[in-house]
């Protein structure tokens, strides 16, 4: 079975579980995805709404998939996204530039951000073999604690969790596209995923790097043999998924907020792993993933208002799908099962 | 110092509890061969059922001791069931089991605030817990008894008995050698009469239950209150285990390092003469340690040869 077909089972999956929690706890899934979905496409608004959602997760989930091409489970999207976000708010505070060369400026800055902080793992992994998994937790709570004490000495807010506000000029919020769907919080940063998506497509299945970077994944000594420099593309691609991460905290904190958020990790980074998961590590399906989680997220709210179910449903089904994706071999045997078993009813028959 | 250090010293110890346990735990299944990243969604999982048995109970009963009790045993129990998921992604269907960890971590942290929702209108659940209290005799021993036996929590024993058994049974009985041996080469060990996918459920299974306890034990020693995280404490502990190279001994000096090092960032700033040092630094500097630890290590390092790797019986 092909891949798509099997996020496909997965996603069925997923929403079963969740008309049977809903159900369970005593809601009426019927009224729960209606208002569910609602919430995410009623009007521009809602669609731009869940566009805007949906951008963060492209560009995280686009990062770990591209880790996992070479191999490398990069569990570190949060820390990246949320260091590369904290570069793109410093720069946004600091520079005074005309606005369309600082928006370069932030953007260049948060992927830098991102990919220094993944740089580190990736060094670590190639010279000395150290687990990603292990350092890329350990460099999320050092980003952690480091923008925890630097945002309120540098830029210290109204409330005590955030950042001050940055400065409109410094955002990627665009009055013509927020018009455009009639309000909604939509921003330049769609167009930065998108881009995103299209060049790493590109570096995957065109040049000679992606080839590369994938034989790393395939077989490590394969390509070693082949004269691959194996070690050069861990960290390459350590230091590109990184750097994708810190954008995700971009179009996060310059985009959809407008200031950056303290003592907490960026759930966005974890959905990540999620979307990567359900979109086969394919740019394509790591847009179309994150789409519909975007969707989830943002209606829910929307449920949670007109029916009394925890807007919590929303990530339960994600996860339940995350589950059942990995587990889709499960799903796999049984079409085998059923299918020699016709073939041998056929047989008895003819 | 000395009196800075008796103050510390009981705050120390809670906070190493929790990671302790969860990190034993995972020593289990890691030496069976299976990986396990779900200590955090598991750890939740025991948080939440340790809070929702305890709360109905204590409704009911008051704050008898007995109470907290029987909400840490619904806690391994819960921890135990939950894990099952895990065992039965990456024993029967070979699944990656970085990726049934995170599903484990992402399901549980979503579900147990769903769940806490409906039944009690907040995400949050609040419990009264354990106090704490001077062990006769011990306590009254110099120095020792300042750092090791006052103010201590009943889950401090409780953890440290089972880290004692496990430490036997891991090395000196029949299950842990088989155990062990299914981590290492699990061929070998098939070939031994060992039956591989029964010892990796049991490490997965005891992984469970130890981190369903753990984060009970984060709830009932010093947080007493439920709200669906428990600050990355999973992972940390899954640090500790590498960091203490898979060893029961390595996982009880790595988790007091970690428990040590955060209790005094917390505390630096009410003590002068850690109040020079920026408390960013002090945050930071275990999980620097720590990769550096790694780098250390990876020379030598112990980690069980067949962990994460899918057991195919057919392939040698």
């Amino acid at each position: 079975m092909n891949n798509s077909i099997k996020s496909f089972v997965a996603v069925l999956l997923g929403l079963l579980a969740g008309v049977l929690l809903m159900a369970v706890t005593g809601h009426n899934p019927v009224e729960g995805f209606k208002y569910l979905i609602e919430g995410g496409l009623k009007n521009p608004e809602r669609i731009g709404n869940t566009l805007a959602t949906a951008t963060p997760l492209i560009l995280t989930g686009l990062s770990v998939a591209f880790a996992f091409r070479t191999g490398l489970f990069n569990i570190g999207a949060a820390g990246q996204m949320l260091f590369g976000g904290f570069c793109a708010t410093a720069v946004g505070h600091w520079l005074d530039l005309p606005r369309a060369l600082l928006l370069v400026v932030i953007v260049l800055a948060g992927f830098i951000g991102g990919a220094l902080w993944a740089l580190v793992p990736g060094i670590l992994k190639a010279r000395y073999n150290v687990h990603e998994v292990v350092s890329t937790i350990m460099m999320n709570w050092i980003a952690y604690w480091i923008v925890f004490y630097a945002v309120p000495s540098y830029f210290k807010g109204s409330s005590e969790t955030e950042s001050r506000q940055l400065p409109a000029n410094a955002l990627l919020q665009q009055q013509g596209l927020s018009d455009l769907f009639q309000g909604s919080y939509i921003n330049l940063g769609l167009f930065v995923a998108l881009i995103s998506v299209v060049l790493v497509a590109f570096l995957i299945q065109k040049t000679t790097l992606g080839y590369e970077l994938k034989a790393v994944g395939f077989n490590r000594h394969a390509a070693e043999y082949a004269g691959i420099g194996v070690q050069r593309s861990i960290v390459l691609s350590m230091f590109i998924s990184g750097g994708i991460a810190g954008l995700a905290g971009v179009t996060q904190y310059t985009g959809n907020a407008s200031s950056i958020q303290i003592g907490i990790l960026p759930s966005q980074g974890f959905d990540g792993i999620a979307v990567a998961l359900l979109g086969a590590n394919a740019p394509l399906g790591v847009l179309l993933a994150a789409i519909f989680f975007g969707l989830l997220y943002s209606g829910r709210g929307f449920m949670n208002a007109m029916t009394d179910i925890p807007p919590e449903i929303a990530d339960s089904i994600i996860a339940i799908i995350i589950y059942f994706a990995a587990t889709s071999i499960l799903v796999d045997r049984l079409y085998r099962k059923y299918k020699s078993r016709r073939a041998a009813n056929k047989k008895q028959g003819g | 110092m000395w009196t800075t250090l008796e103050q510390i010293f009981p705050y120390a110890i809670v906070f190493t509890i929790p990671l302790l346990i969860t990190a034993l735990g995972a020593l289990f299944s890691e030496r069976s061969g299976v990986v396990n990243i779900g200590l955090d969604g598991l750890m939740i999982i025991g948080s939440f059922m340790g809070a929702f048995v305890t709360f109905k109970l204590q409704e009911q009963y008051g704050d008898a001791p007995w109470v907290l009790w029987v909400g840490l045993l619904a806690a391994m129990a819960a921890g135990m069931l939950f894990s099952v998921l895990h065992a039965f992604a990456s024993i029967n269907l070979s699944a990656n089991q970085i990726i049934s960890g995170t599903a484990i971590n992402l399901i549980a942290g979503a579900l147990t605030i769903f769940l806490a929702r409906n039944m009690t209108g907040s995400g949050n659940i609040r419990i009264s817990i354990f106090e704490p209290f001077n062990v006769p005799l011990l306590s009254d021993i110099p120095f020792l008894g300042d750092l090791f036996f006052t103010r201590s929590n009943p889950v401090t024993w409780f953890v440290l008995i089972i880290l004692a058994v496990s430490t036997v049974v891991l090395y000196k009985t029949p299950f842990g050698m088989r155990l062990r041996a299914c981590g290492e080469h699990p061929h070998a060990a098939e070939a031994a009469g060992v039956r591989v996918q029964s010892m990796r459920y049991a490490g997965v299974l005891i992984s469970g239950a130890f981190s369903g306890l753990g984060g009970a034990a984060i709830l009932m020693t010093y947080s007493g209150e439920f709200n669906g995280n428990v600050s990355g404490l999973g992972f940390l502990a899954l640090a500790s285990l590498i960091f203490g190279q898979w060893r029961p001994l390595g996982v009880l000096a790595a988790t007091f390092f970690f428990g040590f090092a955060s209790t005094v960032a917390n505390v630096s700033q009410v003590i002068p003469s850690l109040a020079v040092i920026p408390p960013v630094v002090l945050k930071v500097f275990p999980y620097v340690v720590t990769l550096i630890a790694l780098v250390i290590f990876s020379k030598s390092s112990n980690a069980p040869k067949a962990v994460g790797e899918p057991f195919d019986s057919g392939k040698r």
